[in-house]
């Protein structure tokens, strides 16, 4: 009988990695049902990361894969993909989406931080479990909590209350700085270098604050107590 | 009327879930609604337990996914209520027992059989977290006032939103009044402000809960309770009732303590 393979599919030490090609995003994501159900034994139980490579999806989308799959069986646990939109979704559904995690090593820097110059955009609150990694400037309108993160190799501007972990500049110059409108987390770092202070909680100020590099440590100053470097 | 079905979940292990889900159905069920409570925490069952039903358990959850039993067949009728009814969890099987879809599909036919569908969500954001919000028209997170509880809620919150349901309501249950005045516990502001969703109640540490979990008894059913008075607010309140919030009942009720000693 000819079994023939659709869609290439690689084991890795945490479980199966399958490749969508390009095409119609229903009919890949029903040929690999077919697949699956043709194979019921082989699959029952299993791990699988899937690579939709520049494919841009959808939660909706994303939830279905993700709840067909479990209907057979099969845990879906990480989706790899070159868009950040894409990767953005899969990390607040709780996916992995780091090709690092399915080996042992690997890159410690992600992917999407080797592109060029450009900002983006966050309208919501980044909840704990949110990881946002961005080539370029993050603007966030909304709070960053405690267990999110953002990682940007550039400057971070928080139109809100940072609670989580921000680290600026990833490979930058050692000029970019984190602002927000509070900064309530410690877990800061530019560049290199990580924020030593402890941070003592003041509530009755509520002044936006900066963090930028001052030397060899990191200082946190008022908005306007600090022009910006240039 | 189709039945509106409501999921109880947290992300943290031991902050309330079990008793918040009884609490509310028994308490829907004392107003004379049709309630069908759903262990959804496969493998670890306590709402039975704690609703006092454990000796009548034959056919479970995953009976009826299976298709071993009819639906009917596995709706334990209470004790106290004819028109509240338990769906158990099975005990000898793992979450992978049961899938989204076949939570949906469950639902929908529970839908005829009541007013109200209460899930009790396992701990974590796993398959039975899933399993247990697939289904659900709203979700009410509980939580406690402590950093760790409230982080993991946040975490929950984010999955929530991530899935496009309705946005979630949120429970903060085990709160002491004099812990907070004195500055040693989270208070609700503080809760709100990082969680920034709905509040729908706030339950208060109250010894009757351990009494009563341990006697199969839910607390609503004390008139003295102060957290039965808190779920028996919260459900009027999902019934859609304006009920002012136990927190400030409890500054009148300081206040008034206060005025009665001065006269």
């Amino acid at each position: 009988m000819d079994q023939k393979v659709k869609f290439p599919i690689k084991g890795f030490r945490e479980g199966l990695l399958v490749s969508m090609g390009e095409g119609n995003w229903q009919n890949l994501a029903d040929e690999l049902f077919a697949q699956i159900d043709g194979n019921l034994e082989f699959f029952k139980g299993a791990k699988i990361a899937i690579n939709v490579d520049e494919r841009k999806l959808k939660a909706a989308e994303i939830i279905k894969l993700r709840d067909k799959l479990a209907d057979r069986d099969v845990t879906l646990f990480a989706l790899l993909s070159k868009s950040a939109a894409t990767d953005a979704v899969a990390e607040t559904l709780g996916l992995s989406t780091r090709k690092s995690d399915l080996k042992s090593g690997g890159s410690e820097i992600p992917r999407a931080l080797h592109g060029g110059e450009s900002a983006l955009l966050i309208r919501k609150t980044l909840r704990s479990g949110t990881s946002v990694k961005f080539a370029g400037d993050v603007i966030v309108d909304g709070d960053v909590n405690p267990g999110a993160e953002i990682i940007a190799s550039g400057s971070i501007y928080i139109w809100g209350v940072l609670r989580g972990t921000a680290h600026a500049g990833i490979d930058g110059s050692g000029k970019e700085i984190i602002a927000a409108l509070e900064i309530e987390s410690s877990n800061l770092r530019i560049a290199n270098i990580d924020y030593h202070e402890p941070k003592i909680k003041v509530r009755i100020k509520k002044k936006a604050e900066k963090v930028f590099i001052d030397g060899e440590n990191l200082k946190i100053v008022d908005w306007d107590q600090h022009k910006r470097l240039e | 009327m189709t039945a509106k079905i409501i999921t109880v979940t947290s992300g943290k292990g031991g902050v309330g879930k079990t008793t918040a889900t009884a609490n509310i159905a028994v308490a829907l069920a004392q107003m004379g609604q049709r309630v069908v409570c759903l262990d959804a925490d496969i493998g670890l069952r306590n709402l039975d337990v704690v609703l006092g039903l454990e000796n009548r358990i034959v056919y479970d959850l995953v009976d009826v996914v299976e298709g071993r039993c009819r639906l009917k067949q596995a709706m334990i009728r209470d004790k106290r209520f004819d028109e509240l009814h338990l769906i158990p969890a099975a005990q000898t099987r793992d979450k992978n027992a049961v899938s989204p879809s076949d939570m949906m599909k469950l639902g929908d036919e529970l839908r005829e059989e009541a007013d109200w569908v209460i899930i009790d969500s396992p701990a974590g954001i796993e398959r039975g977290f899933r399993n247990a919000i697939a289904p659900a028209d709203e979700i009410l997170v509980v939580t406690n006032p402590d950093v760790s509880a409230v982080r993991d809620a946040d975490r929950i919150i984010g999955l929530i939103e991530a899935e496009q349901k309705e946005p979630a309501k949120l429970i903060i249950n085990r709160m002491h009044p004099e812990m907070v005045q004195r500055g040693d516990m989270l208070d609700a502001e503080d809760v709100l402000e990082l969680l920034a969703i709905k509040l729908i109640g706030i339950v208060p540490e109250d010894e009757h809960v351990i009494v009563s979990t341990n006697v199969g008894k839910p607390v609503v059913l004390e008139e003295k309770s102060m957290a039965g008075q808190a779920f028996r607010n919260i459900s009027r309140r999902l019934m859609g009732d304006e009920v002012p919030l136990l927190n400030l009942e409890f500054k009148d009720d300081f206040l008034t303590k206060l005025s009665r000693i001065f006269k």
